[in-house]
């Protein structure tokens, strides 16, 4: 089932967003442009049939990377090849509509990501009817009523409106619908951050399932990492817009080795041994309009020295780990 | 730390007592919250846990009385001190409110009032409840935001909400909570909207600042990992009834409701490698659709027949309570 080649390379991929006050504002007040680099220089490949998992904290550019990937923004810089072709160049051609049906993204909210007047059968129908795979009726009921069969509902919800089912059943909707042009390619922004958990549980299980049944292959974004645990392959941790630490799941939790990584882990509040004292790292997210110099993480990094003040730390790759951090490099820690 | 203190009925600090909440409507009356009943000793941490609806922030809502209309308290009693605090006049319970319960809710910035200093909300809330000089007040609002670790305390004051990061309006916010030394705090979901590393430094914040005013907390989440960290003893919640009660570590390592025992393995473990989370068939009912029997019992998978017929109350199974008619001895265990 895996072939040679990664199904997903993202090269450098880059995303800055014009923040300037407006125009009038400048000229006046002397105000300066600014620009946010909400993704900076991201780097992965993902083999077909495999999960990578983003992690990181709010305003990390975990979901601005989810966009790039399905073409809702363009990159500044970089880009993304899909199957040995160049994803953003495709989009822009006719048959990048045919591209966009193999990538399909599953929104977090599925309160707002589903049209509230309209019934189940014209939301999950809706790909369909837009890339002209069915145009029969009858044909498009059947695909509809599979689908949602597929992730556990039964085809008799389809003349239902989402206002009537729960939240874990329209996030299933939506699964429906992503699955709907048979896509190879699912960028997941986080699924089931919106569920609780019994019903996070059932979503999670049917991913699973489907990915097992189909090759799917997954971006998985979320900031729980006992959730990316679960469902990953490979995991890239997040940090202001850079990738800080990419390693397969197992080495990744097993041995941590970037200090935002091993910080992230030890943050996270554990079911099993209560009453274990931690020291929570101090400090927040900077403001990513005036990042740190150097290593972004340095502010908050107890392993922190002058280079990392000074110089930006590059994605190496250190013991099959890709890894930047200086102090890693150096093996101080 | 971890003992769980002795709840005789002379000493608990509030008592919720057979509590009712509901809200009525045209299509009748929805009963939201039915027979809660828990106390909280002086300086325990009570974790109340419960996905969506499950009547969680209605209970801490019942608590300090801010009940949205038209919801009510439809029975029981709530009391605090010894005293009933449930039937109070509303300006008997502002003073109340803030004076010997504090509130601390989800989001820090509805919170806070966005057009005043940080400083001036604390100092009017100070003076609200104490009799002390503006100069005194303004000391004591400066050391309050010390002792939830801001830096620069004097010029912070002098700032408004927005200027703060959401993990240092969560700060203000607790220490407006705790600006009038209450004796029992409500935490409505504290750390919900804060990333990991933030809400981490929350929870050991909240954790000591009560141990060291040895005030009580009742901490209302849905996240499992916090309550572990954090509470001594635990409320289950489920379809606006308790479903189990006990110390925290009892809850998590040996439930005894079916409900908190599915909940337990349905949470991904950040520890362990598991190809299927256990899940949970079905959905929490609705609170027109309510089940007969126990409330849980179509998605319960040792549903016997006493189960649709009759509702169960709290029985004690082991260490903890439940409601669960498994624990009933003397009709003896089926499944």
């Amino acid at each position: 089932m895996t072939s040679v080649a990664p199904l997903v390379q993202a090269h450098d991929l880059a995303k800055t967003f014009d923040v300037s006050p407006p125009w009038l504002n400048r000229v006046i007040e002397g105000k300066p442009r600014l620009m946010l680099n909400a993704v900076d220089g991201v780097s992965f490949e993902i083999e077909k049939g495999k999960t990578l998992a983003l992690v990181g904290e709010s305003g990390c550019g975990k979901s601005t990377v989810a966009k790039l990937l399905v073409g809702l923004y363009q990159p500044t810089r970089g880009g993304l090849t899909f199957d040995g072709q160049d994803a953003h160049a495709a989009f822009k051609t006719p048959q990048g509509r045919q591209l966009r049906s193999r990538i399909q993204m599953i929104f977090q909210d599925p309160y707002a990501s589903l049209n509230p007047r309209w019934v189940v059968e014209e939301i999950v129908g809706e790909p369909l009817r837009e890339h002209g795979l069915i145009t029969d009726e009858a044909q498009l009921k059947a695909k509809v009523g599979d689908l949602l069969k597929s992730v556990g509902l039964s085809p008799l919800d389809m003349v239902k409106y989402p206002h009537q089912f729960s939240g874990g059943q329209r996030q299933r909707i939506s699964i429906a619908r992503a699955l709907a042009t048979e896509p190879e390619f699912l960028v997941c922004d986080e699924p089931t951050s919106a569920l609780d958990v019994s019903v996070q549980a059932q979503v999670l299980n049917i991913m699973k399932d489907l990915q097992r049944e189909r090759g799917l292959t997954y971006l998985f974004i979320s900031h729980n990492l006992a959730v990316v645990r679960h469902v990953s392959d490979h995991v890239g941790v997040m940090y202001l817009g850079r990738l800080v630490e990419l390693a397969d799941k197992q080495t990744l939790f097993a041995a941590p080795r970037h200090p935002y990584t091993r910080m992230l882990l030890d943050a996270i509040p554990k079911m099993h041994d209560t009453g274990h004292a931690r020291t929570p790292v101090q400090g927040e997210v900077p403001n990513p309009l005036n990042p740190p110099t150097g290593c972004t993480f340095h502010p908050r990094c107890p392993h922190v020295n002058d280079r990392c003040r000074a110089e930006r730390p590059q994605l190496l790759s250190i013991q099959g780990v890709k890894i930047a951090c200086h102090a890693v490099e150096e093996g101080r820690i | 730390m971890r003992s769980t203190p002795v709840c005789g009925k002379h000493m608990s600090l509030l008592q919720v007592k057979n509590l009712m909440v509901e809200f009525p409507g045209r299509r009748g009356t929805l009963r939201a919250l039915d027979d809660i009943s828990f106390d909280i000793a002086p300086g325990e941490i009570l974790g109340v846990v419960g996905e969506s609806g499950a009547g969680k922030s209605l209970t801490g809502a019942a608590i300090i009385g801010l009940l949205e209309p038209p919801g009510r308290i439809g029975g029981g009693q709530i009391l605090l001190e010894g005293q009933r605090i449930d039937n109070l006049p509303y300006e008997q319970m502002r003073h109340i409110r803030g004076r010997k319960i504090g509130a601390i809710f989800q989001d820090p910035l509805t919170s806070l009032n966005p057009l005043y200093t940080v400083g001036r909300q604390l100092i009017e809330t100070i003076q609200t409840h104490l009799p002390v000089s503006n100069a005194e007040a303004r000391q004591r609002a400066i050391s309050l935001l010390q002792d939830t670790g801001i830096s620069a305390a004097e010029q912070r004051m002098e700032h408004f909400p927005h200027q703060f990061s959401g993990g240092m309006r969560q700060r203000v916010v607790i220490a407006l909570a705790l600006a009038a030394e209450p004796k029992l705090i409500v935490a409505d979901e504290p750390t919900t909207a804060l990333d990991v590393s933030i809400q981490a430094q929350i929870i050991m914040l909240l954790k000591s600042i009560c141990k060291n005013r040895s005030a009580a907390v009742m901490l209302i989440t849905h996240d499992m990992g916090v309550i572990a960290e954090t509470c001594d003893r635990v409320a289950v919640m489920y379809a606006g009834r308790i479903a189990e009660i006990g110390p925290v570590h009892e809850v998590i390592n040996h439930p005894a409701h079916p409900y908190t025992e599915g909940l337990m393995a349905a949470i991904p473990d950040i520890t362990l490698d598991r190809e299927r989370l256990n899940q949970i068939d079905g959905a929490m009912p609705r609170l027109n659709a309510i089940p007969q029997g126990c409330a849980f019992n179509p998605r319960c998978p040792k549903v016997f027949e006493r189960c649709r017929q009759e509702r169960p109350d709290l029985l004690a199974a082991g260490a903890t309570r439940a409601a669960c008619w498994l624990h009933d001895v003397p009709v003896g265990v089926t499944a």
